[in-house]
């Protein structure tokens, strides 16, 4: 047994439901909570994030056009192929965030739960969120929630796993599609998780997860003319770059998800605030009786 | 085209209205004296000088905000909301009552017709006022939670085309959610907002609640920057919105933003053609198209198109531009020499892009600022007419062929604020609607407006939701 040599994995980006490694060829270190060299992960070029963009576009028009019953199906197949593979999001997490075993199957749990609960919310969000309007006239009027567009998010640098969840699922599950800066230490949960969303019946673009450096390449998303929205948590506590990004975002107004002074603890209830962060309100008039 | 009838004059009295020599800041219950300039507001329909009236400098900001968190901390934020409710069913009632006055200083002040001023403006924000009036005492039901608080001092700025309107969207659900404000109105339209502060005054609504100060951008961005604001509320172009965007970055300040629009008036070939005519005409000449919701580039499917533009210019015939307050006058007076500049100087573009320019005859008055309505066909997506928002009467004429080429043209710009669909069927309405990317679908109608009805962009035309339930979410934590 002990002859055996193992066969390590690549740890590679995930962009339009394949998975690259970086145009630019660079790579980095990830080593695990004691310091040890556990991969080299593909360190996300600014080229990547226009790729990745690029793939967001493309998905989003089908995504959102999908049935909110669908789309809960499909964030809720995400979970039960976490579940599945729970045993490898342990071990990343482990590794990852130096937890000890009995801990990271906690967040771990959370995790899947958490895309259970946001699954939920697919069909339910626009009975909450939206509503008919009495107007004084004889007029039908109607406002609904739909979703922004493509949403860059820069994920928490700490929880890498419970926190990369609670930032996406509730970006995709309202329709919208995703742009991520993983944790730039601790990016192999990510991987993990674009594997199953890859086999997840998850369609390719709706999610795209880019491992690296979120001071390296936020700027490049905060400044695209075809993101619609950034969530900054990523840079929790880094004022002068969240500043920076927000000042970036209003070339084209993106709406904003500032970032906190700190991580907040992603074990909290997360309300609705994630989702209608990233939804926009139409209303549709048409007269009555003429 | 001849008319068979002439109009006599009906000219709206004045006597009414009692506008002051000059006026000062409103801050802290009080008028006062501003530190700064003071500059002159003008009637746009004759260039007559109406008043002069205080440019606020920075002390006069920072006193304003010093005012209205005093009221906050002391007054408003611990006042009961069933109380600050009756203080806003006060304000409600002192405008109906002095509706005409308010109408009639509106149109001299603005240029618009007394006709839009009198039935949609001052109407509407009473109506604005009277049902956030109701909203104060049952916030714990409007699904932010048990407990939803006020954000503190509201800083807002609103533009020219509906004074006193866009001073009822902001100030209405503001006060309802027990903030206090500090607003800016334009600097060519302040007239309407300083009567306001009287009725504030009639109100007796406690001292520093509504502060109003007077000015042009500087004194904007002095209320933008000023560390003691916790929420911007901004109604005008996108630029202006781009720049507060960037001035709040890195604070905790709430924003809101209402922007421009460049909005797609869709006609298919089953339209009901009369009343899509009228929608048109609504879309893009109510208001002098001042109206960043205009219905300013009208797609025609292109096997209707000819009779359609037969039928549009023969309405457009009958349009009477003039006098604001003559009660028969449907077109009004552009807003400012500035505006008047802008718009032909785009329409020029137009022209010398190759598009086909047309007007109805008419003649205009010799003083004051005036464009007639105008339309221009064979317009091409390229074309600046076709992309840029000119904030006036000018209809850029587009064709398509397919409802999926309609949709890709009319979302084929950085604006997402309000889009027209005239259809007699009714699931490629709600098809067509679905698939626009805009806050405000009309759909065989155009240009309706309601307090109970949330208004706001997608895109480059802003974000936040004014007016409705919606409205809330933009003065509550």
């Amino acid at each position: 047994m002990s002859d055996r040599i193992d066969v390590r994995k690549t740890y590679k980006l995930y962009i339009g439901g394949a998975f690259p490694r970086s145009e630019s060829a660079y790579s980095y270190e990830v080593k695990d909570s004691k310091g040890k060299f556990v991969a080299n992960a593909a360190l996300a070029s600014r080229k990547d994030a226009r790729d990745a963009v690029a793939a967001a576009r493309k998905a989003f028009g089908p995504w959102a056009g999908r049935t909110a019953y669908n789309r809960a199906q499909i964030v809720y197949r995400i979970a039960e192929v976490m579940e599945d593979r729970r045993p490898q999001f342990v071990q990343a997490v482990v590794q990852s965030e130096g937890l000890t075993a009995s801990k990271a199957e906690k967040v771990v749990d959370a995790a899947i739960d958490r895309l259970v609960w946001y699954a939920g919310w697919a069909d339910k969000i626009t009975q909450v969120v939206g509503n008919a309007n009495p107007v004084a006239g004889p007029y039908f009027n109607l406002s609904t929630p739909e979703p922004t567009g493509v949403v860059a998010v820069l994920a928490p640098q700490e929880s890498s796993l419970l926190g990369l969840v609670s930032v996406v699922a509730p970006v995709i599950v309202t329709g919208n599609t995703v742009v991520v800066v993983s944790s730039y230490e601790r990016p192999l949960p990510a991987v993990n998780f674009a594997e199953v969303l890859a086999t997840s019946d998850v369609p390719g673009g709706v999610v795209n997860i880019l491992t690296g450096s979120a001071p390296t390449v936020a700027p490049w998303l905060a400044s695209h003319m075809d993101v619609n929205a950034i969530d900054l948590v990523g840079v929790a506590g880094d004022l002068g770059l969240a500043t920076d990004l927000e000042v970036a975002a209003a070339d084209n107004l993106k709406r904003v998800r500032r970032a906190p002074a700190a991580e907040p603890d992603w074990a909290v209830n997360p309300g609705l605030d994630a989702m209608t962060a990233f939804l926009e309100t139409k209303t549709v008039w048409h007269p009555i009786g003429v | 085209m001849t008319t068979p009838f002439d109009y006599a004059p009906a000219p709206e009295s004045r006597s009414i209205v009692d506008i002051k020599p000059s006026y000062g800041l409103f801050i802290n219950g009080e008028f006062v004296d501003g530190h700064g300039k003071s500059f002159k507001t003008i009637s746009p329909a004759t260039e007559e000088v109406l008043a002069e009236v205080a440019e606020a400098d920075d002390a006069d900001v920072d006193a304003a905000v010093k005012a209205a968190r005093r009221a906050y901390d002391r007054v408003w934020s611990r006042m009961p909301g069933r109380e600050r409710a009756k203080y806003l069913y006060r304000i409600a009632r002192i405008i109906q009552e002095r509706s005409r006055e308010l109408a009639v200083l509106e149109s001299i002040d603005n240029g618009k017709p007394i006709k839009e001023s009198r039935d949609v403006d001052i109407p509407i924000v009473a109506a604005h006022f009277f049902y956030y009036a109701g909203w104060a005492d049952k916030l714990e039901y409007a699904g932010r939670g048990a407990d939803p608080r006020p954000l503190g001092v509201a800083g807002q700025i609103i533009p020219w085309n509906f004074p006193l309107l866009m001073l009822a969207w902001k100030i209405a659900p503001a006060l309802a959610c027990g903030n206090t404000v500090v607003l800016k109105p334009a600097e060519t339209t302040p007239l309407t907002a300083l009567l306001f502060a009287e009725i504030c005054q009639q109100a007796d609504l406690p001292p520093g609640v509504v502060n109003i100060i007077t000015g042009a951008g500087g004194t904007g961005q002095a209320l933008v920057a000023h560390p003691g604001i916790d929420k911007v509320a901004f109604t005008g172009s996108t630029d202006v919105g781009k720049a507060i965007a960037r001035t709040v970055a890195g604070t905790d300040k709430k924003v809101t933003l209402e922007l421009g629009g460049k909005a797609a008036n869709i006609v298919f070939d089953d339209a009901p053609l009369d009343q899509a005519v009228e929608g048109i005409v609504t879309g893009i000449f109510f208001n002098q198209g001042h109206v960043c919701c205009a219905g300013s580039r009208l797609l025609v499917q292109e096997s209707i198109a000819d009779e359609l533009l037969a039928k549009l210019k023969r309405r457009m015939s009958t349009l009477r531009v003039g006098d604001p307050l003559d009660k028969n006058t449907d077109v009004g007076a552009i807003n400012s020499a500035e505006q008047l500049a802008r718009i032909r100087e785009l329409s020029d573009i137009g022209e010398a892009e190759g598009a086909g320019r047309w007007s109805p005859e008419c003649v205009l008055p010799q003083h004051g600022f005036w464009f007639p309505p105008t339309i221009f066909t064979g317009v091409t997506q390229a074309h600046r007419i076709a992309r840029e928002e000119i904030f006036g009467p000018v209809l850029s004429v587009l064709t398509f062929r397919t409802p999926a080429e309609a949709v890709e043209k009319a979302n084929n710009t950085p604006y997402g604020l309000s889009a027209g669909i005239w259809t007699e069927k009714g699931s490629r309405i709600l098809k067509i609607a679905s698939q626009l990317r805009a806050g405000v679908v009309w759909a065989n109608t155009f240009n309706k407006f309601d307090p109970t009805s949330p208004f706001g962009g997608y895109k480059e035309s802003g974000y936040g939701r004014e007016g409705g339930r919606h409205g809330l979410e933009a003065y509550l934590r």
